[in-house]
């Protein structure tokens, strides 16, 4: 078999870090474990070059259509790369200060994103599901690394518990699909469901919804929903911040091609479940943000509700590709957009938990008086994720709201409609820290020191938001460029 | 790019250029900071008035036009212009906020911080302005929510003691109203005409789609609705208007001004420049309920002003009236009504923009703004301060020769014949519940004088020996007491503009 190995580099160079990472870490003495984490730098951003190197020459095919790299693997491949950039940088002080096992950390930091660039370009279900496992399981571990703290060991235990289950269930759903249609093939699967009927065609439709299942765990979906706060808040915050951005960011990488790709044909049958789903979860997620006292938790609802909005586009599906290019579009756009706002909002949490590691919104009080950097930028990504502008969140709303209402008939408008009234309620709580951070006096006044590499992700994660709002056009077109479903 | 095209982009954006400027000035130079805001707000109006004698009368369609691409994904373009009917709410814009800086020199809210403050209202000022320039309807958009945040920080911040929940109360209310408005653009977007195979929001182009019977009858009474939902929660028509004494009363003098003087009209603005061409058939239908909410909130806002204690509130309140007199005169569908709401608008910009930096003024020396506490003499005591308190309260209630006269009697006037086809007998109904209120009125303004200006100063007040107007006040006020004159005397200076305008939307409904 004559494999692509250009194709392959950026793979390659972070399983060799990732390696590499894993022996260092045994030679080196406890005082400098910490430089496991510019090792896992340096790696990251071979395999970002490695990456970029490819624009341009997709769409490529390995392994006989497994693996195929076309621009929709791509973009998400960059993306993910640099969330792991950023997640990098805003965990070296906290896991050096916070003596954790930093060596074991990088290492199972980077084989979740080894999982996450795996995901997009997968076209076959069981490389799905290994790229699916292999985000988790480091998760798993991951978010139980704060070992002392009780909330932390619930937090991992809770994680692998309903992942594992889901998982299952996926799994169960997987094999049946193959039984059916004699292929794990995405594209072969779409051919063979096209042309199926009678008792094999419930039998097909109930595995959609079992393989639906796994995913919806994966992107905290109602009514899977349940590990994510607990999850989140028990985690260190900078792996809370990587389950809310990468981990779910896969989830729906993976989500979309088994939708819009292999299960197509059975549009008619998903597209009220996916609507129930998304109205759901943006409701749960939206209606609970507004009681929470912790900002972690109040991230993962929020991540909850917005998982919603990103849900609403699969509801928007019928038979005219023309229109399901646009809603496909609007969702790749929306995770885009929301994991820029999301990674930053976690960026700022990660620097006040320097001096207040619980987190509450009450700690926020008075930021502004002891970082107006701080303070300017997090008022940003709240009132992005709100969608108000002048912030990029804004034209991830608009996009799903388009999509919404140029699908016609009545669900469409509905689900603008409802997304519309939850997007207002959003308001209240994401208003809720800004108001501490301006309106409130601090406890201490003393001026908060922040790492540069936080700063600096702060900042640029600030600078990206408001240049999406002034020029939402490239960042639009990123989305269109991708080759998975025809325009 | 020439003046003809880039007047516009210069001077609508000038104001976020000294935003940030300011940003970057080092917090100590305090001075510097207010001087900065000064010479920016002035520089942009000095572009405003630059345009607006640039600005050719009476031709037909936009000047200054700038037309090109900004999203062609979704097809949105960077389309502005300007016409006779945004002119006077786009130069207001500028001048009130150039006066608001000039106040600022002296008057910073006793929370400080005076870069973000004075750096909020800049940004507040290019999506004010912004509005009324924008011919695209993303466009218009962006500016009509650009201006949410920095006015609930301002609120926020630097309100008085109930602030939190009167920003938060400001945010919520706009956002529900303003996300109805947006499903409303996007339904006009994919019903409407395809430019070059794509969809447009602009609204140049589907206003004339809209004129020409484009839309459906069954889909314009949806659209409008949601529209008219989202500018009917800015103007505010009753009863919708609940935010708004709220955000008046805590919000600090300036940001009171520029909500009463330039906000508001974002609202009736909407409804002239987008609801009524559009939409023509939706606007028939719902004229008469527009026209009964305007009579309705005109009663009730004046009966409301003559129970409040709190000086602000009471002239918050009555901007729900006086509004009402404006959507009353837009009901009508008739050239004179949108001229009235038009010249209504600017007045009451002008009119109650004065009012509330009187109210600022008394505030700072009284430190309260209870009616009873303050009770009477200002007029004895403070004579300059207590004349031209009550000369704008008399300018408000709509004595003829100021300018608040003509829009409501030309409100009134237009309310006895509206358009052909609405119910003539329901609108001289509203005109004399118009006219009821305008008794109203001036019942409450002139009781107002008497407790806060009459009589004599309680004891109290007489040991703090309070200052009369300050220079600062001078500056910031003389303009707008010489415009109450001048538009009162003369106000052919908005008609023309107006004119043209006017009877070109008129037409569509056959008046």
């Amino acid at each position: 078999m004559n494999i692509d190995y250009h194709a392959l580099l950026p793979e390659f160079i972070l399983s060799g870090t990732i390696l590499l990472v894993l022996i260092v870490d045994v030679f080196l003495s406890a005082r400098r474990k910490w430089l496991a984490m510019p090792l896992a730098l340096v790696g990251v951003i071979a395999t970002l070059v490695a990456t970029l190197t490819l624009i341009g020459s997709t769409p490529r095919v390995a392994f006989g259509g497994v693996f195929v790299l076309d621009n929709f693997a791509l973009l998400f491949q960059v993306f993910f790369l640099i969330v792991a950039i950023v997640v990098l940088a805003i965990s070296l002080r906290y896991f050096r200060e916070g003596g954790f096992y930093q060596g074991e950390y990088y290492f199972l930091l980077l084989t979740s994103f080894l999982g996450c660039l795996l995901m997009p370009a997968s076209r076959d279900l069981l490389m799905l599901f290994i790229s699916l496992e292999l985000v988790s399981a480091p998760g798993f571990l991951m978010s139980a690394f704060r070992k002392n703290d009780l909330r932390s060991n619930e937090a991992g235990l809770k994680f692998f518990l309903i992942g594992v289950l889901s998982t299952a269930v996926m799994l169960y759903g997987m094999s049946v699909i193959y039984g059916l249609t004699g292929t794990t093939r995405l594209e072969g699967i779409a051919a063979k469901l096209a042309g199926i009927s009678g008792g094999q065609e419930t039998m097909a439709l109930a595995a959609i919804l079992f393989v639906v299942v796994g995913f919806a765990f994966k992107v905290s979906a109602v009514p899977f929903q349940f590990w994510a706060p607990d999850t989140y808040e028990g985690s260190p915050v900078p792996v809370a911040a990587f389950l809310a951005v990468a981990s779910s960011a896969a989830g729906f990488a993976g989500l979309l091609q088994l939708m819009f790709v292999a299960f197509i044909h059975q549009y008619e049958f998903w597209v009220p479940i996916f609507a129930l789903l998304s109205v759901a979860t943006m409701f749960v997620g939206n209606l609970i943000a507004l009681k929470q006292t912790q900002v972690v938790r109040l991230l993962a609802y929020s991540g909850i509700a917005q998982a919603g909005y990103i849900l609403l586009p699969f509801a928007l599906v019928t038979a005219d590709p023309a229109n399901n290019h646009t809603a496909f579009s609007s969702a790749v756009t929306y995770i885009l957009i929301y994991g820029v706002m999301t990674i930053g909002a976690y960026a700022v949490a990660v620097a006040v938990s320097r001096t207040s590691p619980r987190l509450l919104i009450a700690d926020f009080a008075g930021l502004a008086r002891r970082s107006a950097f701080l303070a300017v930028a997090m008022t940003l990504f709240w009132i992005s994720l709100a969608g108000v502008p002048p912030t990029g969140g804004f034209w991830a709303k608009i996009l799903i709201f388009r999509a919404a209402v140029d699908r016609g008939g009545s669900l469409g408008v509905w689900l603008a409609v409802l997304m519309l009234v939850n997007s207002v309620i959003s308001v209240f709580y994401y208003f809720a820290v800004p108001r501490q951070m301006i309106f409130k006096p601090a406890a201490d006044e003393s001026p908060l020191r922040t790492s540069w590499l936080v700063t600096a992700v702060v900042g640029v994660a600030a600078l990206a938001i408001l240049a999406i709002f002034i020029l939402p056009n490239p960042f639009a077109r990123l989305a269109d460029l991708s080759t998975l479903i025809p325009g | 790019m020439t003046w003809q095209n880039s007047a516009i982009t210069i001077t609508t954006f000038l104001p976020i250029l000294g935003a940030v400027v300011i940003l970057f000035m080092p917090k100590e130079k305090d001075k510097a900071v207010r001087g900065l805001a000064i010479v920016f707000t002035g520089a942009a109006l000095v572009f405003a008035v630059a345009m607006a004698l640039g600005f050719e009368h009476g031709k037909d369609g936009l000047q200054y036009v700038l037309d090109v691409k900004w999203i062609p994904v979704i097809g949105a373009r960077y389309h502005v212009g300007i016409d006779g009917i945004s002119l006077p709410l786009y130069v207001l814009t500028f001048l009130l906020s150039f006066l608001c800086a000039i106040y600022s020199w002296r008057y910073v809210p006793e929370a400080g911080r005076t870069k973000a403050f004075l750096a909020l209202m800049l940004l507040l000022e290019t999506g004010m302005a912004g509005t009324f320039i924008a011919f695209d309807l993303i466009l218009f958009f962006v500016f009509w929510e650009l201006v949410l945040v920095p006015m609930y920080f301002l609120i926020g911040i630097w309100g008085s003691t109930n602030r939190e929940y009167a920003s938060i109360k400001f945010f919520l209310y706009t956002l529900f109203g303003s996300v109805f408005m947006l499903l409303g653009f996007l339904a006009m977007y994919f019903s409407g005409p395809t430019v070059d195979g794509v969809h447009t929001f602009d609204m140049q182009v589907l206003t004339a789609f809209g004129a020409a019977g484009g839309f459906s009858h069954t889909f314009q009474l949806v659209v409008f609705g949601a529209v008219a939902l989202g500018f009917a929660v800015k103007v505010p028509m009753w009863p919708f208007h609940t935010w708004l004494p709220d955000a008046h009363t805590e919000a600090p003098t300036i940001g009171s001004v520029l909500l009463a003087g330039v906000m508001l009209k974002m609202g009736t603005y909407g409804f002239i420049r987008i609801a009524l061409p559009m939409l023509p058939e939706g606007a028939r239908t719902y004229a008469p309920w527009i026209g009964l909410l305007a009579a309705i909130g005109i009663i009730y806002a004046s009966l409301a002003c003559l129970a409040q204690k709190d000086l602000k509130r009471l002239i918050a309140f009555s901007s729900v009236g006086h509004m009402g007199f404006v959507m009353l005169g837009i009901a009508t569908l008739t050239t004179i009504g949108i001229q009235a709401a038009v010249f209504g608008m600017v007045a009451h910009g002008i009119i109650t923009g004065m009012l509330f930096f009187c109210v600022g003024s008394i505030y700072d020396r009284y430190h309260t703004r209870e009616i009873a506490e303050i009770g009477g003499g200002l007029m004895a005591e403070l004579p300059k301060m207590g004349g031209i308190f009550a000369f704008v309260a008399i300018a408000s209630l709509g004595l003829p020769g100021l300018a608040g006269f003509w829009g409501e009697v030309m409100a009134l006037l237009s309310s006895f014949s509206p358009a052909p086809g609405l119910n003539v007998a329901l609108f001289r109904g509203f005109m004399i519940a118009g006219g009821v209120g305008t008794v109203l009125t001036a019942g409450y303004f002139l009781w107002m004088i008497q407790r806060v200006d009459m009589g004599a100063m309680p004891e109290r007040w007489q040991a703090k020996s309070f200052r009369d107007i300050i220079a600062v006040e001078w500056v910031s006020w003389v303009p707008l007491l010489a415009f109450i004159v001048i538009l009162g005397l003369f106000p052919a200076i908005i008609f023309n503009l107006t004119q043209t305008g006017a009877q070109a939307l008129s037409a569509l409904f056959g008046g």
